[in-house]
């Protein structure tokens, strides 16, 4: 964790409402590593990855302090375009949920709210964005095809393609295999494998095996809180505090 | 695993003895079967099936019958009237020089008035259904749904006192005119009659829609509008044609607004400005003073009949829409 940060939190508190999800969390994510979230049900992984592209303020009700940075812009500033954040932090979510469009379409959903009208440059890049997400194979012949006769780990395949295909630098994962068989999620660590080289992954998962698989940073977090960060090696064979021993090794969770 | 799976086994057991169902006997059975009580359940289900067939069996044999009611009564007129005449513009049957049949300027009038009322009710409607569904705070949505909802309530005669007493000014004033009597007229009360169920219905395909498309496409750097336009409203398009063909059923089937606010006047329009007469109101017109059996009593229900046919063909097309949509959808 010695190089400069990607992103970074200061005393982060979230609440819902009256109550409160996430407590001071303070954490560094590093640039082109695959950081993984760990932790029981409701512990806020999930809630701390949707204040990184903002998603959280789609729910009413919610409420912010603290600051998060990403490259050193703090992302809550008010002169912040939430736009501008989510066309670099792009996200995928635990189900997947491509739109009730062609798989093309699917694909330059993106690019075309971006502005892009050009259609060789439109295909170019749903192409590649195709290939990237290691799905092109599967779908080159139909692409005009509806995106929901996919299987569902194709579909969730699209949707990160379709996350690529706006070039984002950061990809958060809210536990994007968790509805998938074990070829369908080898398939998506696999690919985790090949895109930390472009960007700069962050992944929930309740899948510990996932995460000592995918990931070189891991952190546990707990009731809100962020217990210990550490590498995923150092957590997982001896990590420091009894409390994520006892979740790793399986003692409660 | 294993253990986990022998921790519950006992539990189990004990809740169901607490049940009220007779205990198990010693084949892991509750009570023996009974034949008999067996065939009385089973002539039970065919009861209620048959039921439930017949209720469904009641709209379609009132249908078939308005049908053939519409066809019977409507066929003999083509004994006096040819088929042609139908097809001129005129409809003056009760003229002294020569009658004429003909549908052409009625129709005309109809659709005008309909459409028209649809190019005001639906761009409207569209606006205020996404904005109750997606902008509006909770507590303004519980405010403003009753309300729209009661709107569908007013007697349609209320509606075209309303055209009258209160569009008929503004439209004279706004064109120069002697009076406002007119196919605009008409189509802003229908608009209004057929606001409450597009913005109802359409309000509810919008808030339909499931929350992860929305998302997906916001963290993609989508607006509001962007998203609204993109992805919730033509997730929405089936439940949002439904509603406008709702809507324009009830506004081609209209009689009694139309009837006071748009002027009645036979001949062919040639603009929204010109007075104009729709087929039901010259149905309601016509039909308590003519004379039982006459060529003209026959006449109008070719009208009746010729009205039932255009409002099954919207149907019909809207249908084909609809699952065209869904295919691509699938």
């Amino acid at each position: 964790m010695a190089e400069e940060a990607k992103i970074w939190t200061e005393g982060l508190n979230f609440f819902y409402g009256a109550s409160q999800a996430l407590h001071d969390i303070n954490i560094k994510i590093s640039p082109h590593n695959v950081t993984a979230f760990i932790g029981p049900s409701g512990c806020g992984k999930s809630t701390f990855l949707r204040c990184l592209n903002r998603m959280n303020e789609t729910i009413v009700g919610t409420r912010i302090e603290g600051k998060v940075f990403i490259d050193g812009h703090d992302i809550y500033d008010r002169s912040v375009d939430v736009v501008d954040i989510r066309r670099r932090v792009g996200m995928v979510f635990q189900k997947s949920n491509p739109f009730p469009k062609s798989i093309f379409d699917n694909v330059a959903y993106g690019l075309r709210i971006g502005g892009l009208k050009d259609k060789d440059k439109l295909a170019e890049i749903v192409e590649k964005a195709l290939i990237d997400a290691a799905i092109w194979d599967e779908v080159k012949d139909r692409l005009q095809e509806s995106a929901m006769g996919l299987s569902g780990g194709q579909q969730q395949r699209l949707c990160i393609a379709r996350a690529l295909a706006v070039e984002p630098e950061v990809l958060l994962m809210d536990e994007p295999a968790s509805a998938l068989d074990p070829i369908a999620t080898q398939r998506i660590e696999e690919l985790i494998h090949q895109l930390k080289e472009k960007y700069t992954i962050v992944i929930v998962t309740h899948n510990m095996q996932q995460a000592a698989r995918v990931s070189d940073i891991t952190a546990f977090f707990y009731l809100g809180r962020i217990i210990e960060v550490d590498d995923t090696e150092t957590i997982f064979t001896r990590p420091k505090l009894k409390q994520t021993e006892d979740y790793i090794t399986g003692r409660f969770g | 695993m294993l253990l986990n799976i022998k921790g519950i086994m006992p539990g189990m057991v004990s809740k169901a003895n607490k049940s009220p169902l007779p205990p198990f006997n010693k084949r892991g059975m509750r009570g023996d079967f009974k034949p008999g009580r067996f065939r009385w359940r089973k002539a039970k289900e065919r009861l209620i099936a048959s039921f439930f067939f017949f209720n469904g069996m009641v709209s379609i044999i009132i249908l078939a019958g308005i049908f053939s009611l519409l066809f019977s009564e409507g066929l003999p007129a083509f004994k006096e009237i040819h088929f042609s005449d139908f097809l001129q513009s005129t409809w003056n049957p009760t003229s002294y020089v020569k009658a004429t049949y003909g549908l052409g300027a009625i129709m005309v009038s109809t659709l005008m008035v309909t459409f028209g009322a649809l190019l005001i009710a639906v761009p409207v409607g569209l606006a205020c259904a996404a904005y109750l569904a997606e902008i509006a705070s909770p507590r303004v949505r519980e405010v403003l749904k009753p309300i729209i909802e009661i709107l569908a309530g007013i007697p349609s005669v209320v509606l075209g006192f309303l055209g009258i007493v209160v569009v008929n000014p503004l439209i004279a004033r706004a064109f120069g005119m002697p009076n406002g009597l007119n196919a605009l007229n008409g189509c802003i009360l229908l608009a209004i009659m057929s606001l409450p169920t597009i913005i109802s219905l359409s309000e509810d395909a919008i808030a339909a829609v499931p929350k992860t498309h929305k998302d997906a496409s916001l963290a993609l750097g989508a607006s509001r509008w962007q998203t609204l336009v993109r992805v919730t409203i033509p997730s929405a398009l089936s439940g949002i044609i439904a509603s406008i063909m709702l809507g324009m059923g009830r506004a081609i089937g209209e009689t009694m607004t139309v009837l006071m606010a748009t002027g009645n006047a036979q001949a062919m329009p040639h603009s929204f400005l010109d007075a104009v007469r729709t087929m039901t109101a010259t149905i309601a017109i016509e039909l308590g003073e003519v004379p039982f059996g006459s060529a003209h009593y026959h006449a109008l229900f070719v009208i009746g009949f010729v009205l039932f046919v255009m409002t099954f063909l919207v149907n019909l097309v809207s249908d084909i829409i609809l699952q065209k949509y869904q295919e691509v959808e699938q």
